[in-house]
């Protein structure tokens, strides 16, 4: 009986902090990037070159209950072929302490370009996907994501 | 102690797209988390991972925290030839892990 125990009482908590998560409530956080901070982390990525929005997919899911760990799909659409092939995919997330999420370097030798991982958001936020194409131009999207209880922030017992 | 997991098709067709999954035990801890008596946990992730078919690289990725703990990948390449897949894992703390797997190209 004490296993029942203990997940109910953690079935509890996760109840709690789901409620906590879902109404406005100040608290201490670590510093988090800021969209200007997301800006900058992409600029360090593509210089000056002009980012178009299209020909980048991201499946993520709008709503996720546990940001430690969210399955995450970035699919462009390329020929693949020697002239024409994507490079690598860039992840940048809004407002977890960092903006980096990870760099994947594909290659014309991946014949198809499509990543998949599984990331952590710190928060309710947007998450930027980015291509370099062969041509060294850079195609992105964005999605939304809706977080209720977060990953990064909590104590470690 | 690490552990990986990795997912080649075994057998392919020449010029076959085939996808390659990867799952490595690793804690990726993140650096921004603090103990109850407000210590900051030091950042313990892995920054990079290499995938090379038969010698060639063929796929490379840098993680960052956001990566979540024991990291996953799926990606694809194009069959070539029979030979070997190599995989390695590099983190912070002189974490260094690889693996491999073979494959039949016909």
């Amino acid at each position: 009986m004490r296993t029942m125990h203990t997940r109910r009482r953690f079935l509890g908590l996760a109840g709690g902090a789901a409620v906590a998560g879902a109404v406005p409530v100040v608290t201490l956080r670590p510093s988090q990037a800021t969209p200007a901070m997301l800006n900058s982390a992409i600029r360090n990525v593509v210089g000056e070159a002009p980012v178009r929005a299209g020909k980048v997919t991201l499946d993520i899911p709008p709503l996720v209950e546990n940001g430690n760990t969210v399955p995450m799909t970035v699919r462009v659409a390329s020929p693949m072929t020697a002239t024409d092939f994507v490079k690598s995919i860039h992840v940048f997330n809004e407002k977890n302490p960092q903006p980096n999420i990870g760099n994947f370097y594909i290659g014309v030798s991946a014949g198809r370009a499509q990543v998949s991982t599984r990331i952590r958001l710190a928060d309710s936020q947007k998450v930027v996907a980015i291509a370099r194409l062969s041509d060294d131009s850079f195609w992105s999207v964005s999605a939304d994501v809706v977080v209720t209880l977060a990953a990064c922030t909590e104590e470690v017992n | 102690m690490a552990s990986a997991l990795v997912n080649v098709p075994p057998k392919a067709k020449r010029g076959d797209i085939i996808e390659i999954k990867t799952l490595m035990s690793h804690i990726m801890e993140t650096g921004f988390r603090h103990t109850a008596g407000g210590d900051v946990v030091p950042r313990d992730i892995i920054t990079s991972f290499t995938c090379r078919y038969n010698g060639t690289e063929v796929f490379r990725a840098d993680f960052f925290p956001a990566i979540a703990a024991n990291p996953y990948l799926s990606f694809f390449t194009i069959a070539k030839d029979s030979g070997k897949f190599e995989f390695e894992w590099i983190g912070d703390n002189g974490f260094s892990a690889t693996a491999s797997a073979t494959i039949m190209v016909e």
